[in-house]
């Protein structure tokens, strides 16, 4: 089985005016052909700024003074602009979390779905009745009317749908799903979580999904990376890194999810204090500024303790299974 | 029980959907839209009721309607001995009422510090203080911030750090009931156990009555004593807490507790996936609302309109064949 998409020690800063903000440090990620693995982090930990970079989407002060990223074996950091044009869409496309400013609000429906489309080779009516198909896959009703529609004319949910419909009309090796569900209420929020999945199984893709929603990625994710402060922390198959987590900051995030709690609690469980600053992160392990068993060797660079086979956590403290 | 702090009965919100000269020629019944229909609550002191429902359901409109953001179309409100809904001095009700918004930073003025913040609402209400500064640091403290953030701007604040100041804002009055709207949205799951723990402790130690708006299903055991859940403006069903989310009578509630994605790989999935979304306000199905995307809908459940009646599960349910409990592990 091949990779789709490689991402390896990759770091990515930021020019400010305080120096440089190292959003993201040392990150490797590996997508395999037809699977999905998701990114789970909460605010500032990078999930952007990755996106931002596999896409080569980030603003003018940002800089990889290190790191590789392969899509299906191509160096995208190394790419033309014209390439990068060729690949974007085609080869990788993005559904992004709000569906209500992912579509151009004044074309209609079509027309956006046309423009996707100008590689391809045939007429219009043939490219119409393509995205139509796509349309009708992903569940929208009377999906030759709706070409002619205007974003406007459409609900949240069907919105989402048609993002997803378009960024799945080329097929694409690696579909990037950026919190697609946030935006959404909770029982649409599954109706989008079962179209990914049937469309995964479909046209083959890999799929990086990425999000905060520890639910979601239990639920629809092969493997999982966790993300702090622009490192991962730990990574695994989804059933062994939720139920044997091994990284502090895991254990601690998984603890924090009121969802698991099943008898009502005095006492919240919470992570206190908060991000380091990345202008000038401490040394050693990023976490141990929040970690309860932080001790002196924290601040040295924490090893990748492996767990299971394919299962890692980034943390001295760290122990395998079973010692 | 002791009376109800707040009583709503058969309250109408509406919102003109066309406007201009077009209303003159659309007919009467169509000119407006109802964000809620008759919506009857009440809500004891002390109690912690959630108000639970998907967008577009009438979470916040509720909010807005009990407190006179917006104008009521029918119906009574009576809050603390003064009758809502007869235009009364809103400068006093408000005082016994305070609001926390869904926007922790966009509700707090970007060009006023934090201190200046606390202690507005006591301008607000022309209320002199001894010591300005020994208040603002007892409001702070109360809510879990240190004294260095009193010269502080909104845009030097975190997420977490912003919502506290919006508790200490709610609370500088010592008010009888908090509307909190959404307080955990846009907050990560690691900060806001710490502010619902801030919350439930403000809740027991003054004996405060809240109302919190929320689609946040997982954080309802911990924080409410009760649910309300809404869909298309109107009370589906109420009842207690463990009552609700472990033996749910309406299919709806039940449907909504079940889409909930759990953060365990090998729970097992039981969910009934609803069909379509939430229609359009002014195109209400006949009937039961629900009827469409129902999956337990019956013939008649098109015709007949139900009415909120005691459930067999303890609360009370508006549907022509709730479930039992029973037929929940049926």
């Amino acid at each position: 089985m091949s990779d789709a998409l490689k991402v390896a020690d990759l770091s990515v800063h930021y020019a400010t005016r305080e120096g440089a903000l190292q959003a993201l440090r040392d990150v490797s990620i590996t997508v395999p052909e037809g699977q999905i693995v998701g990114v789970v982090g909460e605010s500032g930990c990078g999930k952007s700024t990755l996106i931002n970079a596999l896409l080569q989407l980030l603003p003018e002060n940002a800089t990889i003074p290190a790191g590789r990223i392969t899509l299906q074996g191509e160096d995208v950091t190394r790419a033309n602009a014209r390439r990068l044009r060729q690949m974007r869409g085609q080869e990788i496309s993005v559904v992004f979390q709000d569906p209500m400013t992912a579509l151009n609000p004044v074309l209609s429906i079509g027309r956006q779905m046309r423009d996707i489309q100008y590689r391809q080779p045939g007429r219009r009516a043939e490219k119409d009745r393509r995205s139509a198909e796509m349309l009708a896959r992903v569940g929208i009703p009377d999906p030759v009317g709706k070409l002619a529609a205007y974003p406007h004319e459409l609900s949240g949910g069907m919105r989402q749908r048609v993002a997803i419909a378009m960024a799945a009309l080329m097929r694409p090796r690696v579909l990037i799903a950026d919190e697609p569900t946030t935006a959404l209420d909770a029982t649409l929020e599954v109706q989008i979580i079962e179209l990914l999945k049937d469309l995964q199984k479909e046209i083959g893709c890999a799929i990086l999904f990425i999000s905060h929603h520890l639910g979601v990625i239990a639920e629809l994710c092969d493997r999982v990376v966790v993300m702090y402060a622009g490192v991962a922390v730990e990574e695994g198959p989804v059933a062994d890194v939720f139920l044997r987590p091994g990284h502090p900051y895991t254990i601690k995030l998984i603890e924090c999810d009121p969802g698991r709690l099943k008898e009502k609690v005095a006492d919240l469980p919470a992570i206190p204090g908060s991000l380091p600053d990345l202008t000038d992160p401490p040394p050693g392990c990023i976490f141990q500024g929040r970690c309860d068993r932080a001790t002196e060797i924290c601040a040295t660079p924490p090893p990748r303790r492996v767990q299971h086979p394919g299962h890692w956590a980034a943390c001295h403290h760290a122990k395998p299974e079973g010692t | 029980m002791t009376a109800p702090l707040l009583t709503l009965r058969d309250v109408v919100v509406e919102f003109p959907a066309v406007r201009g000269l077009k209303a003159l020629t659309t007919a009467p019944e169509k000119r407006n839209v109802r964000a809620l229909d008759g919506v009857s609550l009440d809500v004891a002191s002390g109690e912690t009721l959630a108000i639970v429902g998907e967008s577009g359901s009438g979470k916040t409109t509720l909010a807005r309607a009990i407190n006179g953001l917006v104008p009521l179309a029918g119906g009574t409100v009576h809050f603390d001995g003064m009758a809502l809904h007869e235009g009364p001095d809103w400068h006093a009700v408000r005082r016994r009422m305070a609001m926390m918004f869904q926007d922790p930073v966009g509700s707090l003025s970007p060009r006023k510090t934090v201190r200046d913040l606390i202690l507005e609402p006591f301008a607000i209400h022309g209320i002199a203080l001894k010591n300005r500064r020994g208040k603002a640091l007892d409001l702070l403290a109360d809510a879990g911030l240190g004294p260095d953030f009193l010269h502080r701007y909104p845009h030097q604040l975190s997420g977490g750090q912003a919502r506290r100041v919006g508790v200490a804002r709610a609370l500088a009055l010592t008010p009888a009931l908090v509307l909190a709207d959404e307080p955990t949205a846009g907050l990560d799951v690691s900060v806001q156990g710490e502010i619902l723990n801030l919350m439930n402790r403000i809740k027991s130690g003054h004996g405060l009555t809240t109302l919190i708006i929320t689609h946040n299903l997982n954080i309802l055991r911990h924080i409410a004593d009760r649910i309300a859940v809404m869909y298309l403006g109107r009370i589906v069903e109420v009842g207690p807490v463990e009552r609700l989310l472990t033996a749910p009578a309406h299919p709806y509630t039940r449907a909504l507790m079940a889409a909930n994605p759990e953060p365990d790989p090998t729970a097992r999935r039981e969910r009934i996936v609803l069909k379509g979304e939430t229609p359009a306000l002014n195109a209400r199905p006949p009937g039961c609302e629900f009827h469409p995307r129902c999956p337990v809908a019956r013939a008649d459940c098109a015709a007949r309109v139900p009415q909120l009646e005691p459930s067999e599960t303890g609360g009370r349910v508006a549907c022509h064949y709730p479930l039992s409990r029973e037929s929940l592990h049926a």
